[in-house]
């Protein structure tokens, strides 16, 4: 077996940056004001803008799925990488893009103004839940896709002689697999939203919309209530815990066994009306992504021209912040799944848990607790770019946790006890078993990290140098000096570089399901 | 990462071993008066051409944050000098007693209103407006009601997180007093929607969200002298205009008090001064000999300024934001 003492050293550093800052905060309180009504009305309103964005986002992200797993066509595997472009970008920049398309002034209010109609209204929960299931429908996507792609093509193969039609396949063989991914498919997503607030507030159309993140914001720069933001903090772990609970129990480990790695062939999808049902959700997810990502790049090709020589060096920031994160998380992930998958139960539930955690942590209070900390030993502005990169590395942890872990536990049950056997221990095990069997998900997993890092403001924004801004920062300086042509330009430099990175970690792992 | 952490420790440690012959002044200030289009680098130019020193202009977030991570640093703090906070900032600000008092009498200065406050300094100072393009809007409303009344789409900021969005919850409160509430009750279905900080909202408006956003009176100067488009304009509204007043103060426990002072002094010379109504697009606190840029006569100059004595700001603000939330929550 693997020693347990990295992936105990990994959660310990998790549990530092998530409750460790969250305390920083609390200790450094002069007082402490209880929540308040309005407090629990963001509480109520955060649960529920985040329960609904999870369960369309994963909903939505079935039928897409399925077809991407079960279908060829050319340009699939762009088409695959370009869907993801809405998670890594910055905030301010997808919401411009998605009222490029859903605004009052966007292309369909336009096109229904053809009509005579009037302009949709996009503002309100809706708007919120529709902005998160952009943001977080290419995530659900690739993760539940990835469960399709993990059942063996044996499997299928089987089902095929056995004269399974699409329903017994369905409920012998995806069912069961769905079971496993879409919980923790549905919590990542739900956490992520949890801590949403910049959005949140622009498209829910006012303080109606407004959610635990931004109540923090408020204690923290309105009242400097250290003491309550630390609780609000609190809370949000405290609904972290629950949530984790909850997928936990709904999810129902699937029992696929090995196969031979053999190009899977669907025999029982063949039919017409299966084929058309694909298309429409292929293309209705595709126009939906694509349609916004295509206003960002339409603006910014008017900007790019005009950007000044320093975007390079801001560039060249992020791409050193990114790659370092990258690394950090593989370090990272790797020991903290092989530990959660050989603790026993109780262990990797927490374990599990902690995984999750830093998603769901205010990165004000991060950011802040961080600062607390490093304050009285070092500059913490000279520290920023190093510390953005191990944050970004460990905020980045649940997506990477969600996308390898199903694929560590399938693996080890198929083949763990021949590595046993064989008396593979440490590294080489990792070398030889482990590496490759994870390479898909260990591919999407790091390019997601390192193109997220690379999109990130971060939570150092607090104490980052605007002299050595990170593109994200330099993008927002520009659109703070008016600059909005050439904040265009420099979100198109963003995008390119970010999609850049997933792209080149991701090949590493295959997508081809008839390769 | 261990490995990093001691290379950045070390750098920052080797820094202020080879500026050594020079002494540093520290100020903290916002993002935007750093960044590249900010009045920051000339500033910082012409006072290492007079001071013999360094001059390390380190941005900080926004006014909002930058008192905050003063608050984290207290008498610790590198910062010899704080430049961009606003008069809703300076109650809280003093009260932390960290500042000193700037001792600088003899300035006259180009203000629509009183200012006398020993420890802080106003360096510039805008009003807020409702901006929108003359191309489109025809019915300009001249007061919040006719606004209210309109069926003008408008984009706002959220105090909570921003300072003009503060800035207009202070405005609507100081024309309106008790009132304040039925104002924003009107505007309910004019607000398009509340955004996070001013970029979000002016990226809103440019791109036809919204008819007009909260901004300052200056803004359309900014699209005349550097895009050359006379189409924004700012609509001047009777009751008055709220005003941001932006000023510096020196930090009591500096290591270089001289150098803080003349610092202070050059942000009021005509040198600074005339840097930053093309930078910082704000007022100068006093007038340049080469008066305002040219474009700037171009402007609306509100008749009324309305401003909260510091101490009142913070005392009405609480109760004020708590009207905002309910009116606009329905």
């Amino acid at each position: 077996m693997i020693r347990h003492w990295p992936g105990a050293l990994a959660a310990a550093l998790v549990v530092a940056l998530a409750l460790g800052t969250l305390a920083a905060v609390a200790l450094r309180a002069e007082g402490w004001t209880a929540l308040q009504s309005a407090d629990w009305a963001a509480v109520r309103f955060t649960l529920l803008q985040a329960t609904l964005s999870a369960l369309f986002s994963v909903g939505l992200a079935l039928p897409v799925a399925r077809a991407l797993a079960r279908r060829q066509f050319p340009g699939r595997r762009a088409l695959v990488t370009l869907m993801g472009a809405p998670f890594i970008l910055p905030v301010i920049v997808a919401v411009l893009g998605l009222l490029a398309v859903f605004g009052r002034n966007g292309l369909i209010s336009h096109i229904l103004g053809v009509f005579g109609l009037p302009p949709i209204h996009i503002y309100g929960l809706h708007g919120v839940v529709l902005a998160h299931v952009f943001f977080n429908l290419p995530l659900a996507t690739r993760l539940i896709l990835h469960g399709w792609l993990s059942i063996p093509g044996e499997r299928f193969r089987l089902a095929a002689s056995l004269g399974f039609g699409p329903r017994e396949t369905f409920r012998l063989l995806e069912l069961p697999m769905l079971r496993a991914v879409l919980p923790g498919a549905a919590l990542v997503i739900f956490l992520i939203c949890t801590t949403s607030f910049a959005v949140a507030l622009a498209l829910g159309g006012g303080p109606r919309a407004t959610t635990v993140e931004l109540a923090i914001y408020q204690a923290f720069r309105f009242e400097f209530d250290l003491g309550h933001a630390a609780l609000l903090g609190l809370v949000q772990v405290a609904i972290c815990a629950t949530a984790a609970a909850l997928a936990r129990g709904a999810s129902l480990p699937a029992e696929m066994g090995g196969g031979l790695d053999r190009a899977v062939q669907r025999w029982d999808a063949g039919a017409t009306q299966l084929k058309l049902i694909d298309a429409i959700a292929t293309c209705l997810a595709a126009a939906f992504l694509l349609t916004p990502l295509g206003a960002v790049v339409a603006d910014g090709l008017a900007g790019i021209t005009r950007l000044p020589g320093a975007v390079l060096w801001a560039a060249g920031r992020s791409l050193a912040v990114a790659l370092a994160a990258a690394a950090l998380t593989l370090a990272l992930a790797l020991p903290l799944a092989v530990f959660i998958h050989n603790a026993g139960r109780a262990g990797s539930a927490l374990a599990e848990t902690v995984a999750y955690l830093p998603v769901a942590t205010s990165p004000l209070v991060i950011g802040v607790g961080l600062f607390i900390v490093i304050f009285p030993f070092a500059d913490p502005v000279s520290l920023a770019l190093p510390v953005t990169a191990l944050v970004n590395a460990v905020m980045s942890l649940p997506f990477v946790m969600r996308a390898i872990l199903p694929a560590l536990t399938e693996a080890e049950a198929a083949y763990g006890r021949l590595a046993d056997s064989l008396g593979m221990k440490g590294l080489t095990r990792l070398r030889i078993f482990l590496l490759p069997r994870l390479a898909r998900p260990l591919g999407f997993a790091t390019g997601l990290a390192a193109a997220l890092s690379a999109g990130d403001l971060g939570v150092v924004a607090l104490f980052v140098d605007p002299a050595e801004a990170t593109l994200p920062l330099y993008l927002y300086q520009l659109m703070a000096s008016y600059r909005m042509e050439e904040a265009a330009g420099a979100a198109l430099v963003l995008l390119a570089l970010s999609l850049g990175l997933f792209v080149a970690f991701d090949r590493g792992g295959r997508l081809g399901a008839q390769a | 990462m261990r490995y990093a952490i001691t290379l950045a420790t070390a750098l920052g440690l080797a820094l202020p071993v080879a500026a050594e012959e020079k002494p540093v002044l520290t100020v903290y200030t916002y993002d935007s008066f750093v960044s590249d289009w900010g009045p920051g680098p000339q500033i910082e130019k012409d006072f290492e051409a007079v001071c013999n020193c360094d001059l390390n202009l380190v941005g900080t977030g926004d006014g909002a944050a930058m008192l905050g991570r003063l608050k984290l640093e207290g008498t610790r703090t590198r910062a010899d000098v704080v430049l961009g906070l606003d008069t809703n900032l300076t109650a809280a600000a003093a009260e932390t007693g960290l500042f000193a008092k700037h001792g600088i009498e003899d300035v006259e200065l180009a203000l629509p209103v009183e200012w006398d406050d020993e420890i802080f300094l106003l360096y510039d100072w805008g009003w807020f407006a409702f901006v929108y393009d003359r191309s489109k809007v025809t019915n300009v409303p001249k007061n919040f009601r006719e606004l209210a009344a309109s069926d003008l789409k408008i984009v706002i900021q959220d105090p909570r997180s921003s300072t003009p969005g503060l800035g207009l919850l202070l405005w609507v409160q100081a024309a309106y007093g008790d009132e304040a509430r039925a104002i924003w009750e009107g505007l309910a279905d004019n607000i398009v929607t509340v955004t996070k900080g001013w970029s979000e909202a002016y990226g809103m408006f440019l791109d036809g969200e919204a008819d007009m956003v909260l901004s300052y009176t200056t803004s359309p100067a900014y699209h005349l002298i550097a895009e050359g488009d006379d189409t924004k304009a700012a609509a001047p509204f009777e009751e008055g205009h709220y005003m941001q007043i932006e000023v510096m103060g020196r930090i009591a426990s500096s290591d270089q008090p001289e150098l803080a002072q003349s610092f202070l002094r050059f942000m009021l010379s005509d040198m600074a001064q005339s840097v930053l109504p093309t930078t910082n697009w704000m007022y100068p606190a006093l007038m340049p000999e080469m008066g305002l840029p040219k474009g700037f006569e171009t402007l609306i100059t509100p008749e009324r300024s309305l401003l909260y004595p510091p101490a009142e700001a913070a005392k009405v603000r609480d109760a004020a934001l708590e009207v905002w939330r309910e009116a606009l929550s329905q």
